[in-house]
Order: C-alpha cells, then structure tokens, then sequence
C-alpha cells in the first residue's frame, strides 16, 4: 500500500513541475528552487510533516522533501539550542545528501569523459 | 525587419510547436511517481535492516543519488529526461543529476575551476535559497518561542 502512495504522491508532485515547465517558461534551476523553498515554507508551517506520514517516500524523495528536511531541521535546532539552531539545523539535517551528491559528482567527473558540446563551444575535441 | 521583443515573444511563440500537455504530464507522473516507489523500497529495506526512521531516510537519499550519478556518467539519466521532463528532474536524482552533469562537461576546464565550481552552478542556488528560507524559518520560530 505504502508504493501506490508513494507512487501517487510522488507522481502528482513530478506532474506539477511539468506543468509548470510547460505553461511557464521557468527553467529547470528556477523549479528547483522554488521546490525547495515551498518545502521549506509547507515543513515551517506544518503541513508537510502529515504529508510526508501517508506518502513516505513520495514525499521526502521529490525536492519539496529536502526543503521539508531543512524545515524540520531548523526546528529541532532551535528548540534544542536557541537561535543558533536556526543556522546550524538545516545543513546539519541536509548533509547527507549534499555531501553523498558532491564527492559521487567528483568520482563520476574522475572516471568518465564526456565528448560533449562544451568541447565542441571551446573549439577541443 | 525590426521587432520589439515582445513581437519577438510572440512569433516565437506561434512559431515553436506547441507542448502536448497530454504526452509530457502523463510521461511526468509516471517516472517520478516510479523513482519514488524505488525510494520506498530502498527505505522499506533499511528500516527492515533495523535502522532508525532518520537514519533509513539518509541512506535512501543518498542510495538515490549515487545510482543517479552512476546513470548520469554512463549518459543513461538524459535518456531517460528526455521522455520523463519534471519527473526526473524533481526527485532527489534530479537534484543529483544537476550536480554531476556540469561537473563532467566542464572537465575540460580543469579540476578547481572547471569541476570543483560548476558542481554548483544548479545546486548552488538550490542550497542558497533553500538555506536562506530556513534560516529565516528558524529566526521567526525563535521569536514566537520566546514570546
């Protein structure tokens, strides 16, 4: 039951994005940002936390998850440190993810080579 | 011919094809809906290998970005956005995929410059915006604990 949920929150959050890729003219980075940011304001004012309870991982594995996360980090920053919390939670919460996307980034730039357009635009081959 | 760019706007416009909303929404759903239910999995099996709730989560995001980073080198995660638009892009792999591409493609400009900047160049507004919102969050939860 837990994968039809996942399927269809995860789904309609993806169907959103397309949407608005296909009737704005907002380039993938802008809709990055903006689902980031979203998941940030839904975790603060807690409507992401009930959501992301049925959805699982429909709801944490789109990008409005890791807005959520950074959210839900702060929160817990805060309420356990005091304001400092708000500049150390979210990160802390986050590190995971931007840590495992960077240094696989790095390996993945070390071992592959791509004959792509950037040598084609600087005149290399 | 002399256009002012909103004339401009509008020929391109009627000149481009439009979007086939019913292809691309449909491809969109599916794909994302499908790379999410790879995260259950993945989470299912961590959480069953007796990790905690936080823990299971972490390793599934980076479980994902890791087989997305894995794709995107071998050329295989354009293929796939190419059919599935917003649904590879609003994952967590797409996040992924917008760090490892232009790490590869600007490998020609060197590993400081080149790489170490260009990783991100579509993650970096990501993490600033995304910081910027929760540290504001942050500040106004203080306030109103305090009051």
């Amino acid at each position: 039951m837990d994968y039809l949920w996942a399927f269809l929150a995860g789904g309609a959050l993806c169907a959103i994005g397309q949407l608005l890729i296909d009737l704005t003219s907002m380039t993938p980075a802008r809709i990055l940002v903006t689902y980031v940011v979203a998941g940030v304001f839904l975790g603060a004012v807690g409507v992401y936390e009930p959501y992301a309870e049925f959805a699982g991982a429909g709801a944490t594995v789109p990008l409005t998850g890791f807005g959520y996360q950074l959210a839900k980090g702060v929160r817990e920053a805060v309420t356990a440190d005091g304001l400092i919390g708000a500049l150390t939670g979210g990160l802390e919460a986050c590190a995971g993810g931007i840590t495992a996307a960077v240094v696989f980034a790095l390996i993945v730039a070390l071992l592959f080579t791509r004959g792509d357009k950037t040598a084609k635009i600087t005149g290399q081959s | 011919m002399k256009l002012t760019e909103n004339e401009y706007g509008a020929l391109a416009k009627r000149r481009s094809p439009d979007t086939k909303l019913y292809k691309t929404i449909p491809g969109a759903f599916v794909i994302g809906g499908l790379i999410c239910c790879t995260g259950q999995l993945l989470l299912n099996l961590y959480s069953s290998a007796g990790l905690d709730k936080t823990a299971a989560g972490t390793l599934t995001s980076v479980t994902l970005v890791a087989l997305s980073a894995l794709l995107t080198g071998f050329g295989l995660y354009d293929k796939i956005a190419k059919h599935a638009g917003a649904g590879t892009l609003v994952p967590i792999t797409g996040f992924a995929n917008a760090v490892v591409s232009p790490a590869l493609e600007f490998k020609t400009e060197g590993y400081v410059l080149g790489v170490g900047a260009k990783i991100f160049l579509i993650a970096g507004p990501v993490i600033v915006y995304g910081l910027a919102a929760s540290a504001l969050y942050g500040i106004i939860l203080f306030i109103t604990q305090a009051v």
